[in-house]
């Protein structure tokens, strides 16, 4: 039977809503199989995180708070995990195809000699076995792959696991003791650079705002992405034209080398496209694209295309959503 | 110093990708192949590194087949000093990779290894990872920004997350992964070719590293994902805002 593990992640004990998706994948996985799911926060002060996982179905929300585990270090997290599933019997490990996972599990993976497979879309079983299928060549191509050995290791794309509804507070808490002193040190945390602005992440929001090489300036990005953005309650994104041009900076990519999208609605201003561009966004519910270039191969893929200029076009959109 | 840059042949990041009609594998008929982008980017910062200090060896390392040859000619005409091809028969899963290239730093010792975030092939993101944890070092991964600190014992990153640009130091020896915009690779110069032509290139067979290999990932098929259906065209933004309140439902 699976037993298995989310890793929760979080930004300073405010959850990571991506962390539901990977608890939506291990749920679904134990649903036909009997086994049980356990959710594992790592961090400091973290109580009220764990608190606000308990209503998943999980059978124990694990805790492994201490002041050496405030930042998210690679060494000391991975050897964390790498305990707890020694210690639980755990079969497979999985965490939200984020940058945080991706730098941590496969770390913990090799601790333990265990396979993985990042950005997992789907799992079906056949026997005793688990079936999955997961993304590669940036989203073009589609794997279906077994993995073996007794303990695995996932990466679960947030976009292809719906958020689980909450139920009735069931799951138990417990405090994993951590021994401090024996946790390795090569990493000193050094901070991460703030957020611009109170707007929600692009990878979270139900509706993301992006811009491209149409715009001129920061301040135009800005006034036409950042207003229509606000008027929707949604996030900015940016093509990655603009990234390399100095307007935007980096954390604000949308596509294969930037953050991968699924927002209910995608509204692409001034972008024209590109494959790496659209692998970022295929997850998308609606995409409108706004183009002065009637050929521009985002159109493509848009369900609403409306060929003009951006800078005509998002004040009057801005204005008439606004209503 | 001695740098060690692990290099994946892989498909061009400008080939379209084409499946086996039955889906056993990528069509790779009359693809053209290079360096992994992430880590001709590594090879870059390693070389850089080299021209900053005035001395260090670079070891370029590719494991696969003959035909990876072709890649580590290219990483030496780049600068590399030496290369070395591990030769395998098969295609290996990272956890196996990472295995293979801790046996290679274990023969040659680098001060630390400079190596792509990801392949673009099979997008896995995990190598780097596992082999600083198989050899207990430290690991930093995503890195935008490198600077050598304190007599070349310590490597302060700035690392790509999803939060921002988040700022680390981590102990030498480390594994470090290299993003996008850690620099721009080079272009081969033709004297650099005809250099690169009198650089040792060693081959190492996968048997004389006593690694057990058996990758623990079976493709069973692979296929294109279902294509996006173009839509409609809207004539005016009150066309737009009608259609997005009331057809999809969306505002």
């Amino acid at each position: 039977m699976p037993n298995i593990l989310v890793l929760a992640e979080h930004d300073n004990g405010q959850l990571k809503l991506a962390t539901l998706s990977a608890v939506a994948f291990a749920a679904r996985a134990v649903q036909d199989t009997g086994g049980s799911f356990l959710i594992l926060v790592i961090g400091e002060n973290i109580i009220g995180t764990a608190e606000a996982l308990r209503n998943y179905g999980a059978s124990q929300v694990l805790t492994a708070d201490h002041a050496q585990l405030k930042n998210p270090v690679s060494d000391k997290y991975a050897q964390v995990i790498a305990g707890v599933v020694k210690d639980f019997g755990v079969t497979m490990v999985a965490g939200a195809a984020s940058t945080f996972s991706k730098d941590i599990l496969p770390r913990a993976a090799a601790l333990l000699d265990a396979g993985m497979l990042s950005d997992v879309t789907e799992l079906r079983q056949d026997g005793d076995e688990f079936i999955f299928r997961r993304v590669m060549f940036a989203g073009n191509v589609i794997a279906t792959v077994k993995l073996a050995g007794s303990i695995k290791f996932l990466t679960i794309r947030p976009a292809a696991f719906a958020h689980p509804e909450k139920g009735p507070e069931s799951s138990a808490l417990k405090s994993i003791p951590v021994e401090a002193d024996k946790l390795p040190a090569f990493i000193e945390y050094g901070g991460c650079e703030a957020k611009a602005s109170g707007r929600p992440d692009s990878t979270e929001a139900r509706v993301v705002v992006s811009g491209g090489r149409a715009i001129k300036n920061l301040e135009d990005f800005e006034r036409l992405i950042g207003g229509l953005a606000d008027a929707l309650g949604g996030a900015i994104g940016s093509s990655r034209a603009l990234v390399d041009s100095g307007i935007t900076p980096n954390s604000l990519q949308v596509g294969q080398t930037g953050k991968i999208v699924a927002p209910d609605l995608y509204i692409a201003v001034g972008i024209s496209g590109a494959i790496q561009h659209l692998a970022g966004i295929k997850d998308a519910k609606v995409i409108v694209a706004i183009n002065k270039d009637a050929e521009a191969p985002i159109f493509e893929v848009a369900d609403f295309g409306l060929v003009g200029d951006a800078y005509q076009i998002l004040p009057e959109l801005t204005e008439k959503l606004r209503k | 110093m001695k740098i060690l840059v692990p290099v994946k042949r892989v498909p061009d990041p400008d080939t379209k990708i084409r499946l086996k009609p039955d889906g056993s594998s990528i069509d790779l008929d009359g693809v053209k192949f290079s360096i992994n982008p992430f880590d001709a980017i590594a090879l870059e910062e390693a070389l850089r590194i080299k021209e900053q200090l005035g001395a260090a060896e670079i070891v370029a390392v590719s494991i696969g087949g003959e035909e990876c040859v072709e890649q580590l000619r290219v990483g030496l005409a780049m600068g590399a000093d030496r290369a070395m091809l591990v030769k395998t028969p098969e295609e290996l899963d990272p956890l196996a990779i990472a295995k293979v290239l801790k046996a290679i730093y274990l023969r040659e010792q680098p001060d630390f290894v400079l190596m792509g975030k990801q392949a673009i092939d099979d997008d896995s993101n995990q190598a780097g990872q596992m082999l600083a944890a198989m050899l207990n070092i430290g690991q930093s991964t995503f890195v935008s920004k490198l600077e050598l600190l304190e007599n070349n014992t310590k490597a302060r990153c700035g690392r790509e997350t999803d939060a921002g640009i988040e700022t680390m130091t981590v102990k030498l020896p480390a594994i470090i992964t290299t993003d996008l915009r850690l620099n721009e690779p080079r272009y081969v110069s033709l004297p650099g070719i005809m250099k690169a032509k009198k650089k040792p290139l060693e081959e190492v067979a996968l048997s004389e590293l006593n690694v057990a290999t058996t990758s623990r990932t079976q493709v069973l098929k692979l296929e294109r994902p279902p294509q996006r259906k173009s839509g409609v065209r809207v004539k005016t933004v009150d066309e737009l805002v009608q259609k997005l309140k009331h057809e999809a439902k969306v505002i």
